[in-house]
């Protein structure tokens, strides 16, 4: 390619941190995909993405500067202008917001100044969207540049803690039990090496009955393993419940090469279950993966991993490490000449690439814009290839899917939700926090499991499947946690987010909230979303701030036009689910009436 | 060209020169096709051949080397078409003697391109399915341009790859219409259609239409001409449509020769420097946008041009001025309409009897041959080759040996000289110059860092450029696409630097062409030049025309 | 010289076979009912071309037959049974027995909404053909309220993606802005940019392949942009204009033009459009002359043209100064 640059030039730190990251990896063919790599690389060692620095990475990498800008300017995490080595991201989401998310933010101003701006150029703060801490609400996630850079997610968050992480003091953290009150249960599946073993140890994950699945799988043979997972019945946690066999099934008979891709991108306001999983038993995800390769005929799988979990981070890159070194990945898998090996991608803030074909594009170096469907990627996904792509979760349950047979997976639960499930339970419940359960609990169960309700105990509105999901009501205690049970009470179990508010809530406040999330988070591809969201926010606010453009009644119908327009004429999940909740909560709850404007 | 498997452009930076073109070359590339980039200089066009081996940087003038050197290869590996050939060409084994010498050491020390990139394009080309071979002046502007062609050819008829759909040589034309120019007898030895003056029944076709007896032997070219002028044999001159004055190779001595003829006559759309050195001046309709007609385009494709709007106050029509200079010398040819004149040319010319003007309108243009109106026009040429047996003349292969440039490099004048162009300009400016490109980088001299750094001259700073025929002055700018020791300039700036001062115009005999492509010079920074007390000039005397 | 004429010139080449073009590969008919008829095309023909075959009008904005499908603008999306959605006619592919429907009371408000989505943010004064989708679809772009001034100039490229300031007054935002003016032959408006993404692709891969331009920013702040917003000059573009020949909405426009307009002088009534050839290289690239008042104000290419297919290079776009500036 002939490509031009400005005459900006890198500094030598740039430069060193470029070549560092790209020393030893294989520039040939889709040598794009380490773009996001070497933003992380140029943002992490300076705080910002300089134009030299960007320049230098556009040579080494052969990507047009405008279209690296692009990319780099679409995700929150990558500073494209001038910028302070330290930033503190304060989350305001919903989850935080019922728990003092506003003091928090109002005591980091005092400390650090307007959001946006620094006092003394070392460090400034953001509002965040959700950081995947809600079970111990408020959070902030600060992170420091510099070789190496200092990342810390702090959940609860108080401005003094923010101030001393800012200037690198570590701050320790509550214990596990705050956020997996379930700990050393008897009979949990998913969660039952969460907090028993060291996530660090490979000998420990053995110890704990570590591998024994993957060598029961290779003894099975891929075929065998993807009939078992069929039988499971088992699908999709990631949020769109789509059956994980026949997915399979259809990658199977799919041209080579394939991919597998671990979807660990987790940024649904209120979901937090796959960073519990892999903060704390990080050799079963890699396990699962490596059954998943296995059965579908990937060689290669990617791991796409949140960019504000800093200790997930940590421990998946010391498992894969162990891993490798102890032939558990790599060219011949337990001498039984299985090859497999996973890369480990950080996302750099931004919710869309948690839609598949939108990760898809974020690897390989793009925006992270989601693509139109059909074409599925287990036909064309990644680089165009047939791509299997699975949450977190999903994958974990492969692991019992394989060691018990899928028939006794499927006896657990319901007939069309079978096997365990997590729930992320946050907000007004007295014990918040990832829990494990069979489907078909119901949603008062569930909360009792957490302690029952919190906060003043008198519940307004309880969401269901994240921002993406439904508002019910305390009224709904009895339906059941189920993908069906759910759809009977007009919700979603969405990415099994269960988030009670009390009366002290302002909703309408929630809802605005909400309505920016999806404004902040469009990719702003298409028309409905990208301006549909806009003026969907605008329209709540001017009813929280009791100016309405004409009549209440004409504002609700103009709603409703606007969210019909996004679900069906959206190129992706998130048009299409931007209004779901908003609608919800209007039909149900005693938000906005006429008098109270 | 979309559907070929692998291009190769040889002296042609074709994403400058030719950039719609080169939207071709780049859908086939999508698609898959192998681009190989035969060209001194690491140009806009190679930056999209195959990474790391798909340029060639060849030394300025070792084209016939290379081309050798891989049919060597070729042969060496077994890879000719031997039916192809036992089917459709001649001197074949005479080819491949000549070829013999010219092993991949050998031509790696000449053309100074790595032996093993030779033999990889020598493999790629010769296996390819379908390959295309693309060439522009850094062929055609040499002093043996003809035997340049030629060697390029051969490499075609060794392996086949002509005639077929998907696969052919390609000479990309710098003009919208020398092509057309061309086909209609502005050569010395044609008359229209491409038929040759010198065939006694062709001539006689033309003469029974036209009236008139026609000289029955092919004339000068235009370095002919300019050496008639500097033995006397000529003295008059007619110039349609061309400025000499800044496009031709040695312009001391063009300019020299232009001034020194009884009478010049230019018929320009714009007052060129050559027309400021005409007696008469006669003041011509853009062709393109201001008269009705036809140009011919590289793909041989004719196609209509029509007026957009009507000529300024005094400015006429190319055919009004010519039939009314014919009036004047007392032949009336009428006042025919460029339809008309089309119509004589169909029924004169076999290649375009096809071509109705209804058609020109409504097939957007048509490839020439097509001999009648039910024929499609030919997507590609040489098809007849691949007949069996082959129709009409075999092709012949002909032997071509190396002869280094002339403007020899010597430690006086160390450097070679080369020239191109710039994406937004066109040859010498006349047109282009008059619209405001954020991107002209104006008139400099190219150098690689390292030289720049041997001369101690930094970007910006003035050098001064001296060959065996003349001297300027211009910026210096830095091309890390060049090789250390080759210097690059465009004509397209003869007011600011006139790179024509330089150049040399030791001519091909076959084609009358100029060698621009190999000049020798010296570099060295402005403030030497003035202390040994040579004045700082400016460019040339001539002046941009004025609108 | 061509070796046409080598064997010996005298001689006219004899008149050989006609070339032989390879077929297209038999394309497989797919039937499928749209509005009730039912209709064949060959396989991998999109909704939208099996609508247009019998005849039914498809309002498109990102689509153009020389650019890949994007489906951004979703103005085509028609109503598939059995599709939870409504799906983009531009690129989704027939498929057999599909049943189609193009004017149902879905799709037709979710065109309508996409105008006034686009209305209410958008500039849309230069693009008379969305003006015609308003009329049709009946759009009131104004009910969701007074817009909010522009922006200054630059301030929209420095958003940070996943922030922007809260609403402001009730006025909904716009994409409203300074008008970039950094080189003479063409500037952008990006007041009037629906970011169709054309001018990207015509700029990428589609055809110029250079890349100067490219999305930057995320959701309503998304934006088409050089690399940290410098100047054209600055930049990769080499002024093609080919962005300028895809541009729907007049937000990529001729300087020339342009400048009329600010005069008031520009007057397509007034306005002829010639096809002639190119004056420069031996492309043969067709162009259309754009003359007013005996003046070229502007030059296209047909998009149908298989030299060009709608692009030109600078100096078929913008080397034309010379015939206005003679006298
Ligand atoms: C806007 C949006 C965000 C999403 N975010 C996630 C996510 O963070 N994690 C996830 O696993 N799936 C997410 N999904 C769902 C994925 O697109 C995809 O369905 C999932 O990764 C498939 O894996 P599964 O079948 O194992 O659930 C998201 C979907 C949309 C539309
Ligand atoms: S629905 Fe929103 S997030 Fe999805 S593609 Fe469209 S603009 Fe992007
Ligand atoms: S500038 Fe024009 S072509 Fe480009 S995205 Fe905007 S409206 Fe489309
Ligand atoms: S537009 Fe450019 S490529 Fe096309 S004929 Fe003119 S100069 Fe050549
Ligand atoms: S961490 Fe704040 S809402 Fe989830
Ligand atoms: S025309 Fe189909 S989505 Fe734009």
């Amino acid at each position: 390619m002939d490509l031009h640059f400005t005459a900006h030039e890198p500094d030598p730190e740039e430069m060193e941190a470029v070549d560092r990251l790209l020393s030893g990896l294989p520039l040939n063919g889709h040598r794009r995909q380490y773009l996001l790599p070497v933003l992380h690389a140029i943002q992490d060692r300076k705080g910002w993405i300089s134009p030299g620095a960007l320049n230098y990475a556009c040579q080494r990498l052969e990507v047009p500067p405008a279209e690296a800008f692009g990319v780099a300017d679409f995700y929150a995490l990558f500073q494209t202008r001038p910028h302070p080595p330290v930033t503190v991201h304060v989350c305001d989401d919903i989850a935080c917001h019922a728990r003092g998310a506003e003091a928090l933010c109002a005591e980091v101003r005092t400390a650090l100044g307007p959001e946006g701006e620094s006092r003394d150029g070392h460090a400034t703060w953001h509002r965040s969207p959700c950081l995947g801490l809600c079970e111990r609400a408020p959070a902030a996630l600060v992170v420091a540049a510099g070789d190496p850079p200092r990342d810390q997610a702090l959940a609860p968050a108080t401005g003094g803690d923010v101030l001393s992480a800012a200037v690198g003091v570590a701050i320790p953290q509550p214990d596990l039990a705050a956020s997996v009150p379930q700990i050393g249960q008897p009979g949990l599946k998913l969660l039952a090496r969460v907090g028993r073993i060291d996530p660090t140890s490979l000998d420990d994950y053995r110890a704990a009955g570590g591998f024994l699945a993957l060598r029961r799988a290779f003894e099975m043979g891929p075929a065998a393993v993807v009939r078992e997972v069929v039988e499971s019945k088992l699908v999709g946690r990631g949020g769109a419940a789509f059956p994980t066999g026949i997915k399979w099934q259809g990658a199977r008979s799919a041209a080579l090469p394939r991919y597998l891709v671990c979807n660990a991108d987790e940024s649904e306001p209120g979901t937090f279950k796959d960073r519990v999983l892999m903060e704390n038993d990080p050799f079963a995800l890699i396990e699962a993966m490596t059954i998943a390769g296995f059965a579908t005929g990937c060689e290669k799988g990617f791991l796409y991993l949140r960019g504000e979990y800093p200790l997930a981070l940590a421990r998946i890159e010391n498992a894969l490490q162990r891993c490798r070194e102890r032939g558990f990945l790599g060219e011949d898998i337990l001498g039984d000449g299985v090859r497999f090996d996973i890369e480990l991608r950080r996302g750099a803030g931004a919710y869309i690439c948690g839609e598949e074909t939108a990760l898809m594009n974020s690897l390989e170096g793009r925006r992270g814009e989601p693509r139109n469907k059909p074409p599925f990627p287990t036909e064309a996904g990644l680089f165009g290839q047939p791509t299997v792509i699975n949450n977190v979760e999903t994958l974990v349950n492969v692991l019992p899917i394989v060691i018990e047979g899928g028939k006794a997976f499927a006896a657990i639960g319901t007939e069309r939700s079978t096997g365990p499930k997590l729930f992320c339970v946050s907000g007004h419940v007295k014990r918040p926090g990832v829990y494990e359960a069979p489907f078909g609990i119901t949603l008062g169960e569930l909360i009792d499991l957490a302690g029952g309700f919190g906060g003043t105990g008198r519940i307004q509105a309880i969401l269901l499947g994240g921002a993406a999901g439904a508002f019910v009501t305390p009224d709904h205690l009895d339906a059941p946690l189920t993908f069906e049970g759910t759809r009977a009470i007009g919700a979603t179990l969405g990415s099994a987010v269960v988030m009670p508010f009390d009366d002290t809530v302002d909703l309408r406040q929630i809802l605005r909230r909400i309505a920016q999330f999806f404004r902040d988070e469009s990719c702003g591809q298409c028309v409905p979303c990208r301006v549909g969201t806009v003026r969907q926010e605008e329209l709540l606010h001017r009813l929280a701030t009791d100016r309405p453009l004409g009549s209440l009644a004409a504002e609700l119908a103009l709603l409703k036009e606007l969210g019909q327009a996004m679900r069906d004429a959206s190129i992706c999940g998130l048009g299409q689910t931007a209004s779901g909740a908003i609608e919800s909560a209007l039909a149900r709850l005693p938000i906005y009436q006429e008098k109270t404007l | 060209m979309e559907e070929t498997d692998l291009v190769i452009l040889w002296g042609s930076n074709a994403r400058e020169a030719h950039p719609i073109f080169f939207h071709h070359v780049l859908k086939a590339i999508h698609r898959g096709a192998r681009l190989y980039a035969v060209d001194p200089r690491k140009t806009t066009s190679a930056q999209w051949a195959v990474p790391g081996t798909g340029h060639l940087p060849l030394y300025v003038g070792t084209d016939i080397p290379l081309a050798n050197a891989i049919a060597r290869e070729i042969l060496a590996a077994g890879l000719e078409n031997r039916s192809f050939i036992e089917n459709a060409t001649s001197g074949f084994e005479e080819y491949r003697r000549s070829v013999e010498p010219w092993t991949l050491e050998r031509a790696e020390l000449i053309t100074g391109v790595p032996a093993e990139q030779i033999r990889e394009l020598a493999h790629a080309y010769a296996r390819a399915d379908r390959a295309v071979l693309c060439w522009t002046l850094g062929i055609t502007e040499h002093h043996n341009a003809v035997d340049n062609v030629r060697a390029l050819i051969n490499l075609s008829l060794l392996t086949g790859h002509v005639g077929r759909y998907g696969s052919g040589v390609c000479p990309l034309r710098g003009q919208n219409n020398v092509q057309g120019g061309g086909d209609m007898g502005a050569l010395p030895d044609r008359l229209p259609g491409f038929q040759h003056v010198e065939n006694d029944a062709l001539r006689a076709k033309f003469e029974r239409v036209w009236g008139v007896a026609i000289p029955p032997k092919g004339g000068w070219h235009l370095s002919g001409m300019f050496e008639a002028m500097e033995h006397g044999e000529m003295t008059a001159l007619y110039v349609i449509g061309e400025n000499p004055a800044n496009s031709e190779a040695d312009q001391h001595r063009t300019v020299r020769l232009l001034s020194g003829l009884e009478t010049l006559v230019v018929q320009d759309m714009l007052l060129t420097a050559t027309a400021e050195l005409a007696d008469v001046v006669l003041p011509a309709a853009a062709g393109w946008c201001e008269s009705e007609g036809t140009v011919t385009n590289s793909e041989r494709r004719v196609q209509r041009v029509r007026q957009a709007l009507p000529p300024p106050p005094g400015v006429r029509d190319d055919v009004e001025i010519l039939c009314d200079l014919a009036r004047r010398m007392g032949h009336d040819l009428g006042n025919p309409t460029a339809e008309e004149l089309w119509n004589e040319l169909r029924a004169l010319s076999p290649a375009h009897a096809g071509m109705s003007w209804t058609r020109l309108e409504a097939e957007d243009g048509l490839q020439w041959p097509c001999y009648d109106e039910s024929h499609p026009g030919e997507l590609y040429l040489h098809g007849r080759l691949w007949a069996r047996p082959v129709i009409g003349p075999r092709a012949p292969f002909k032997a071509v040996e190396h002869d280094p440039p002339v403007d020899e490099l010597t430690d006086e004048f160390p450097i070679r000289l080369t020239t191109g162009r710039h994406l937004d300009s066109y040859n010498t400016g006349v047109q282009t110059g008059l619209f405001a490109s954020p991107m002209r980088k104006g008139g400099t001299v190219d150098l690689h860092p390292e030289d720049g750094w041997r001369l101690g001259v930094a970007e910006g700073d003035r050098v001064r450029v001296t060959s065996r025929r003349g001297s300027v002055v211009a910026p210096v700018r830095f091309d890390s696409g060049l090789r250390p020791g080759l210097a690059f300039m465009t004509l397209h700036y003869p007011d600011q630097v006139a790179t024509n001062e330089l150049t040399i115009d030791a001519v091909d005999p076959g084609s009358g062409t100029s060698e621009f492509k190999a000049t020798a010079v010296r570099i060295e920074p402005v403030e030497n030049a003035q202390l040994a007390g040579k004045q700082e000039t400016h460019g040339s005397a001539l002046h941009r025309p004025r609108a | 010289m061509t070796f046409q004429d080598a064997p010996d010139a005298k001689i006219p080449v004899p008149r050989g076979p006609v070339p032989v073009v390879p077929p297209p590969r038999p394309r497989r008919a797919v039937e499928l009912t749209i509005d009730g008829q039912s209709v064949a095309v060959p396989e991998g023909a999109t909704l939208l071309e099996a609508a247009r075959q019998i005849g039914i009008d498809t309002p498109t904005l990102c689509f153009l037959e020389n650019l890949t499908p994007v489906n951004v603008c979703r103005i085509c999306v028609v109503e598939v049974e059995g599709s939870r959605t409504l799906v983009p006619a531009c690129s989704r592919k027939a498929e057999p027995g599909m049943v189609v429907h193009t004017d149902s009371e879905r799709v037709r408000l979710s065109r309508r909404m996409v105008l006034e989505l686009l209305g209410s943010s958008v500039d849309l004064s230069t693009a008379p053909q969305i003006a015609g989708y308003m009329e049709r679809y009946d759009a009131h772009p104004e009910r969701f309220g007074p817009p909010a001034p522009p922006a200054r100039d630059h301030e929209r490229d420095l958003a940070r993606p996943g922030h922007h300031p809260a609403p402001h007054n009730g006025q909904t935002a716009t994409g409203g802005q300074p008008v970039k003016v950094d080189n003479e032959l063409y500037v952008r408006d990006y007041s009037k940019c629906i970011l169709c993404y054309k001018c990207v692709e015509a700029c990428g891969t589609d055809a110029q392949n250079t890349f100067a331009i490219a999305l930057a920013g995320r959701g309503f702040e998304a934006r088409i942009s050089t690399e940290y917003d410098v100047p054209l000059p600055d930049s990769a573009c080499v002024y093609c204009g080919n962005c300028i020949g895809v541009c729907p909405t007049g937000a990529l426009m001729f300087k020339s033009e342009f400048d009329l307009r600010q005069a008031e002088a520009w007057d397509e009534s007034r306005q002829t459009a010639t096809d002639t050839i190119c004056p420069y290289c031996g492309v043969g690239c067709t162009l259309t002359v754009h003359v007013q008042d005996e003046k070229i104000v502007k030059v296209t290419s047909p998009i149908d043209h298989d030299v060009t297919n709608g692009h030109l290079c600078i100096k078929g776009r913008f080397g034309w100064e010379f015939v206005n500036r003679r006298e």
